[in-house]
């Protein structure tokens, strides 16, 4: 039989119209869109990184270094590529202001520049000057600063205040930072001087925390992968990191990428909701063209044809679906241009972008595939004879064989395809874990809910209401299983999220405090530790004082080959890591693998390696790691690995080494002091009084930094899981829909037997309230597992139910299904019996 | 050829009822020649409708051989089924059975392009010509009334000049006149064709137009005469 003849079919069958296909084509077209609307963004946030990133770099290409400036050599080298370079030294410190005897104090980001800053964009001001002449100052070197910090430290143009030793007059507040967001996560606002006049400030001194990046105005003609293979030569082992223009702000394009990914794959829950939507309507068209099909084989169609006939049919309605979703996922955001650029802290460019619709349409297509394909092989089952006997059933559970292979294989090729897509197959094979477990709990709590409403009929005697609201439950119409698995998979992903988020700000903001120090004192010269300790240990509200050397380094091997090479992207390897040296553990370290060194180990270095970092990069004792220390590498054995909790917020270190192969570098003390919240401001005044140079990090600071930048993130997601909540609502409405026929049957017939239209309703509502706490319900237990799943396993963290989510998810599912139910249920109501029942007839 | 047409040995037919399995043919024999027609009479429930399923290939005999044109129908599997169907028979039912999305014309081209004709819709245009309603091509089954719906039903079974015509009351939802019309039609077209026609009815009168009535009781033939033999 030729698949024209099927198509020819298909045509004819499709003049019907779109009745019975709206809710198939809105749940398609909402999921697509959805994924087609993240990828449009993210491309756009992505293309924004890039047209800009000279802009963000600061200039086309950059060398950082971690707390040194470059040597003669060096800078004649970069001079030697460049046209033009610029220098800019970045560290954090503490602003001071001194005002009728007291002290105000800000941490701040401090960047110090050269005359050439900025090589790219402008500085804007306020008030509006150049920026030479705002740094210019006058009894004192002017300093321009970010409007938050001036506003907290009550600055006003003109004023002064001190950076360490160094006094400066502020000129301006910044308005625009060219490149801001290239700099990625500052703890402080930002602070901006001349490098020249911090001389004598105390800030630059050898072993402290600064990083200088030498930024790089290219010729035209410059190549830039020629580049950077000769700047990785000339620099190789001396712990330079170099980039360029492609990827000026990592960071950022890093968290965009990942953040995007993640939405897409909660996207593409949303279009496994929409996948029950569009099974269910397909079932249902195919439930009512059951007599087309029978005829069809009685004049003597075969399978193929049925199957290719309505096959074409629901591939014409799905690329339908899939086109409007791609038009809207397109359209929506660059509608929304305006709104989203003024949200989001970097540049963005909005445009059409192919990449991300084709990955929405190849979602679309495998969803739609993968949820129709099952009922569209039931055609197989029609038989003939059903024109003249009804109820006559295959009998068979599963379609042929050769469809669930396939719809299998599907499957399998829509988790690869997220796997590539999202980069992280890790993440997408959790997902489609997670969403086929959910789908399974709620396809069997599905079924048990409607043996329970069974179960409970006898019991509802007496209640007429209740009676028939379960009948209709426990019924043979599909209903209960289309709003269990659509609202449920829809409530879990948003309860998921609700958990998490709750258990993780729970972490943060009330747990971590109690455990957490108050605070970080970084920059803390050798000669200053005795003095610092003495005035901490005799303060009574000093509860506890940890310090440790702390000197920057950069992993460069390991096993001498690339540490990229070795562990990828690792956090560990990315940027520089804080490292200290110890002769012996403290009593709060516990070895759990291999032999701390001897108190007076002399011999090659060694190294204590963080026991969970090592092991996700693959580690194993007698390892070499080379980390390149103020331009010197330093290749030490892994003799040993150790627990190091970084969940308290304490100090936690990576890398231990040994003291003598760290002998004679400059490095500086880092600490943490735990003490009472009344004493807090007062330690702080004490110590910034006494040693202005070093710089003190308010962890309740940090922690609500932290909480705001998890909140964005968490809005972000739960924006993605709104629309898979707004799916699952589509299909609750096309599941109402579709029984609105049913239930004015039922309406009439039961007022033919004098039940009142109050009655009826209250019936109705029961059913609808009752469905939607069942689903709500398993949402809860599958969200809640979910987030205990994560909490537990990813990130470490107690799990602890958050009732108020918990209730609200309940809340809701009975909320959809009561509106879903009420919206479809005043034409039952108002039906005229008579009329309903001869039309039966 | 072979002189039968349709040939059934010790044919049974079980099916799953909701109570478990309910017998609905028992043992029936019975040969039907090519060029007969044939009347199956007896009370509702007797089995008459499931016996003309069974002769269809429509329904699958439980136990014994039913032989369409010499090929064991009881041994193809359902594409093969549609096949013969589409080659050999034409089958009218009491409730036309239109497909609603199709025109008049239409519902009668497509066993003929199942079939593979390129001229289906001016064969299909002829027949409905024939049946007097070729004015009505264009238009769908719900604008049409029953006795018109009934008489696309019987062009769309003679369009293909099937060999077996097998019709399942196909005047049990009209009224007098129409149903009437709608038997002459039928013997007009069988005898033009020379088709094979079983027809299912409870209407004696109708049933003694054909050359042999059987009658059935509790799924078993109760009396098999030949209308000559009267």
């Amino acid at each position: 039989m030729s698949l024209a003849t099927a198509a020819r079919f298909a045509g004819r069958e499709l003049r019907g119209g779109l009745r019975g296909f709206r809710i198939f084509i809105a749940c398609l077209a909402l999921g697509v869109a959805a994924i087609a609307g993240v990828g449009s963004v993210r491309s756009a946030i992505q293309e924004g990184l890039s047209e800009q990133g000279a802009v963000m770099l600061g200039g086309d290409a950059q060398a950082r270094f971690t707390y040194r400036f470059a040597s003669e050599d060096e800078r004649a080298f970069l001079d030697s590529l460049a046209t033009k370079v610029s220098e800019v030294t970045d560290f954090r410190s503490m602003a001071t202001v001194v005002r009728d005897g007291r002290t105000e104090r800000g941490l701040t980001q401090v960047k110090s520049v050269d005359d050439a800053y900025p090589l790219l964009g402008t500085m804007l001001l306020d008030p509006p000057m150049p920026l030479d002449e705002a740094l210019a100052g006058d009894a004192h070197p002017g300093a321009v600063m970010a409007k938050v910090l001036a506003d907290r430290l009550a600055l006003a143009p003109g004023d002064t205040f001190r950076l360490g030793s160094a006094t400066f007059t502020l000129s301006a507040t910044i308005v625009t930072e060219p490149d801001d967001a290239g700099d990625g996560f500052g703890l402080g606002p930002r602070t901006l001087v001349r490098t020249g006049d911090l001389a004598g400030s105390g800030l630059l001194e050898p072993g402290s925390l600064f990083e200088t990046e030498y930024r790089l105005l290219l010729p035209p003609d410059a190549d830039l992968d020629a580049l950077e293979t000769e700047a990785e030569a000339r620099f190789e082992g001396q712990g330079i990191r170099w980039r360029d223009a492609r990827n000026g702000a990592p960071g950022i394009a890093r968290f965009v990428e990942r953040l995007g990914n993640f939405l897409v794959l909660v996207g593409l829950s949303g279009l496994a909701v929409g996948g029950i939507g569009v099974s269910s309507a397909v079932r249902a068209y195919l439930a009512r063209k059951t007599p087309v099909i029978a005829t069809l084989k009685t004049l003597g169609a075969d399978r193929a044809t049925i199957f290719q006939t309505y096959f074409l049919q629901i591939g014409a309605l799905s690329l339908l679906g899939i086109a409007l979703g791609l038009i809207l996922g397109a359209a929506v955001p660059m509608a929304l241009s305006p709104v989203i650029s003024a949200a989001l802290p970097v540049p963005v460019v909005f445009s059409l972008y192919p990449l991300p619709l084709v990955e929405a349409a190849v979602y679309g297509l495998l969803t739609a595939l993968i949820f129709t394909l099952w009922p569209l092989a039931r055609t197989e089952d029609v038989r003939a004879a059903s024109l003249f006997r009804e109820a006559l059933d295959s009998g068979r559970a599963l379609p042929a064989t050769r469809f669930v292979v396939i719809t299998l294989g599907l499957l399998a090729l829509l988790v690869g395809v997220a796997a590539v897509f999202s980069g992280n197959a890790m993440i997408a094979l959790w997902m489609a874990g997670g969403i086929l477990g959910s789908l399974v709990i709620l396809a069997l709590a599905a079924i048990g809910v409607r043996a329970l409403a069974r179960r409970a009929m006898p019991a509802s005697r007496g209640r007429p209401a209740l009676r028939w609201a379960l009948g209709a439950i426990g019924g043979p119409r599909e209903t209960a299983v289309s709003v269990v698995l659509s609202l449920g998979l829809g409530l879990s992903v948003l309860s998921a999220i609700g958990q998490i988020d709750g258990n993780l700000r729970t972490a943060i903001s009330r747990d971590l405090p109690d455990v957490a120090p108050s605070y970080f004192f970084v920059d803390i010269q050798p000669d200053q530790i005795d003095g610092y300790l003495d005035r901490l240990a005799s303060d009574p509200a000093v509860s506890r004082v940890d310090t440790a050397p702390m000197l920057r380094g950069v992993v460069t091997r390991i096993n001498g080959q690339r540490a990229q090479d070795v562990a990828g992207d690792h956090w560990v390897v990315r940027g520089d890591r804080g490292i200290t040296y110890a002769a012996q553990p403290d009593s709060r370290t516990r070895v759990t693998t291999g032999r701390w060194w001897p108190r007076d180990y002399d011999g090659p270095p060694q190294v204590s390696f963080a026991a969970e970092e090592a092991e996700e990069i693959g580690l194993k004792l007698g390892d070499t790691i080379t980390v390149n220390i103020l331009g010197r590498d330093i290749t030490a054995t892994v003799t040993s690995f150790r627990e190091v909790d970084f969940s308290t917020a304490g100090i936690g270190f990576v890398m231990t080494l040994d003291p003598a192969a760290l002998q004679g570098a400059p490095h500086t003390f880092i600490s943490t002091v735990y003490a009472a919240p009344e004493a807090e401001a007062r330690i702080l005044r004490d110590l910034a009084d006494a040693y202005p140079n070093i710089t003190a990090i308010r962890v309740k600071d940090a922690i609500d930094r932290i909480s705001v930048l998890l909140e964005g993130i968490a809005g972000a997601i739960r924006w993605g899981a709104a629309a898979t909540l707004l799916t699952g609502f589509l299909v609750l409405i096309g599941a109402a829909a579709a029984g609105e026929g049913a239930r004015t049957y039922e309406a009439a017939v039961l007022k033919t037997l004098g039940a009142s239209r109050a009655r009826i309703l209250q019936s109705f509502a029961l059913r609808s309230a009752l469905l939607g706490a069942a689903a709500g319900g398993v949402a809860l237990v599958a969200g809640s597992l979910g987030g205990w799943a994560v909490c537990t396993f990813l990130m470490d963290t107690t799990y602890a139910p958050i009732w108020s989510s918990a209730l609200g998810i309940v809340a809701g599912g009975v909320v959809a299904t009561l509106l879903a139910g009420f919206a479809f249920a005043w034409r039952p109501l108002a039906a005229k019996p008579a009329r309903v029942l001869r039309a039966r007839e | 050829m072979p002189d039968t047409a349709i040939a059934l040995e010790d044919v049974t037919l079980t099916l799953m009822g909701n109570t478990g399995p309910v017998e609905i043919l028992h043992g029936i024999s019975l040969d039907v020649a090519r060029g007969e027609t044939i009347g199956l009479i007896g009370p509702s429930g007797s089995g008459k409708s499931s016996l003309l399923m069974v002769m269809g290939g429509l329904e699958t005999a439980t136990s014994g051989r039913v032989s369409v044109l010499g090929q064991d129908v009881t041994r193809l599997d359902e594409d093969r089924l549609a096949r013969l169907r589409r080659d050999h028979m034409g089958v009218v039912f009491q409730s036309f059975n239109l497909i609603p999305t199709m025109t008049a014309l239409e519902n009668v081209a497509t066993p003929l392009e199942l079939a593979g004709h390129r001229d289906a819709f001016d064969r299909a245009a002829a027949e409905l010509e024939s049946v007097g309603l070729g004015a009505r091509s264009g238009h769908y089954p719900a604008q049409l009334s029953g006795g018109e719906q009934q008489r696309v039903a019987l062009a769309r079974a003679s369009a293909p000049r099937p060999d077996i015509l097998l019709a399942d009351e196909p005047t049990g939802n009209l009224d007098g006149p129409n149903g009437a019309a709608i038997m002459d039609l039928l013997f007009g077209l069988r005898d033009r064709h020379g088709a094979t026609l079983v027809l299912v009815t409870h209407s004696n009168t109708l049933a003694e137009r054909c050359d042999r009535v059987v009658r059935l009781r509790d799924g078993r033939v109760d009396d098999a005469r030949m209308r000559a033999a009267e």
